[in-house]
């Protein structure tokens, strides 16, 4: 596991450059009086009407379901690919099944429309 | 021993953070600057001509002036998450950048430094995952701002990353089979071993693998998150001063993590030209690393150059592009890849 301690420094490292920049800054920055409508989000220079939680699309909760699973799937193939040549003709096979059914659903949300966006 | 330790676990990563903090820094500012140049030679414009010669200390200026902005944070904003989300996206691209392989490496002072950070086995697997978590500081940025721009931003944002990530799996996995290890060290030498450079036996897995890395980085012509002209700055339109210059600095990152899976998987990382030929070994005069670098940077300036050449889909093309194109082409590729293994081995006996 030593290998994967430098990521960890990095991870670190990053956050702790984030932090540190930030903090910098705050000596250097100016911090005037904060008035209400400075804290305000940006709207094109209108009053913000409403929150910006409200419902929308529902093609994205789609996208975020066709993409689970297709990821899980490639989670799959990645040490299938790395074994390939070893398992040969046995672990193609095996595999064109495994993404088979996978493409069968696919083929499916295609036809019922889930990859149109207009 | 316990210097040995303290050598190993204390002094060796300061310095490999050091150096690499330094050098991304440094190519991010002068990317900037690079890019705004290059932007104007492409308009026949000067560019930045002011500060310095030929504008050169522009990138400093900048800097100093994004530390010294007023830190504005919407009052409606969720605060804690408003301020993480800057942070996930460098721990994403500086945690990434661990795996890259820049040569073989060298002795000094009678230790042995490799050229790869972080030589794990799952290397390229390490560094998709790590390099995809940016996707949270798009969504988190944008969600938490608690404005209408950013959320659009970051749910095109999001549905655009994760789209195209899976035809950059599917394509990444045909290398694999051909490579036969995941360690970035392991996929370069295997390019060294079969004498030719990847992109030669993955002609169609480069090409997806090049469109979707321009997509996973939010760029032109894939810049539906922070299209200016519909969504003033998209995910990151309420963050001002150095939270603002982190997203930047994040999004060139990601742009030199993409570059260098790119130039390990499909550019023969540190190898010259047709490693194993005799007729190429008089460009052994160019140093692994320096080779590294050069690819890299052909590939920075290629998405700077289709930034300046090409104008934004629409989103329903972008989409479209993504599931109905690249989606079935990859995994085409992939079981193509593995017939074509299974002939050669076939005829090898």
């Amino acid at each position: 596991m030593a290998a994967y301690l430098p990521i960890v420094f990095f991870a670190l490292a990053a956050v702790g450059m984030v932090s540190g920049a930030m903090i910098a800054g705050r000596f250097l920055r100016p911090t005037p009086v904060q008035s209400r409508g400075k804290l305000e989000v940006y709207e094109c220079g209108i009053e913000p009407r409403r929150d910006a939680r409200q419902p929308f699309s529902v093609r994205f909760y789609i996208v975020a379901m066709l993409f689970l699973v297709f990821d899980v799937e490639t989670i799959f193939l990645f040490p299938w690919a790395v074994q390939f040549q070893q398992l040969a003709l046995f672990g193609l096979i095996e595999m064109f099944i495994f993404v088979a059914i996978l493409l069968f659903g696919y083929f499916y949300a295609w036809q019922r429309g889930a990859l149109e966006w207009v | 021993m316990s210097t040995e330790l303290l050598i190993q676990y204390g002094v060796i990563p300061i310095i490999q953070i050091l150096v690499v903090m330094i050098v991304v820094l440094t190519v991010v500012a002068y990317g900037v600057y690079a890019e705004r140049k290059i932007l104007a030679f492409i308009h026949s414009r000067l560019g930045p001509m002011r500060v310095g010669p030929w504008g050169l200390f522009q990138p400093i200026a900048d800097g100093l002036k994004l530390l010294m902005k007023e830190d504005l944070r919407p009052s409606v904003a969720d605060s804690l998450i408003f301020v993480m989300a800057p942070a996930i996206l460098m721990l994403a691209a500086f945690s990434a950048l661990t795996m890259v392989p820049f040569g073989e490496g060298t002795t000094m002072f009678g230790y042995e430094v490799p050229y790869v950070i972080a030589d794990v086995n799952i290397g390229i697997l390490a560094m998709l995952a790590l390099s995809s978590l940016s996707v949270y500081a798009v969504v988190l940025g944008g969600w938490s701002s608690n404005s209408k721009y950013p959320l659009i931003g970051a749910l095109r944002g999001a549905a655009q990353m994760v789209s195209y990530e899976v035809a950059l799996a599917f394509t990444v996995v045909a290398t694999l089979m051909i490579a036969g290890t995941m360690s970035t060290v392991g996929i370069v030498e295997a390019q060294r071993e079969l004498g030719a450079w990847f992109f030669i036996l993955q002609p169609v897995g480069f090409v997806i693998f090049v469109i979707c890395m321009v997509a996973e980085t939010n760029r032109l012509p894939f810049d539906l998150p922070e299209a200016e002209t519909e969504l003033v700055s998209g995910y990151f339109t309420e963050f001002s001063g150095m939270r603002w210059a982190f997203y930047m600095l994040g999004e060139y990152a990601a742009m030199i993590v993409m570059s260098c899976l790119a130039v390990t998987l499909y550019l023969g990382g540190w190898l010259r030209p047709f490693p194993n030929s005799e007729l190429t070994a008089f460009l052994d005069v160019i140093p692994g690393p320096l080779w590294f670098v050069l690819k890299g940077f052909m590939f920075m300036y290629f998405f700077m150059w289709i930034r300046g050449t090409y104008p934004r889909y629409r989103y329903d093309q972008l989409m479209t592009i993504g599931w109905k194109v690249l989606i079935p082409i990859s995994i085409a590729n992939l079981f193509f890849t593995g017939i074509i293994i299974l002939l050669v081995q076939a005829a090898a006996g």
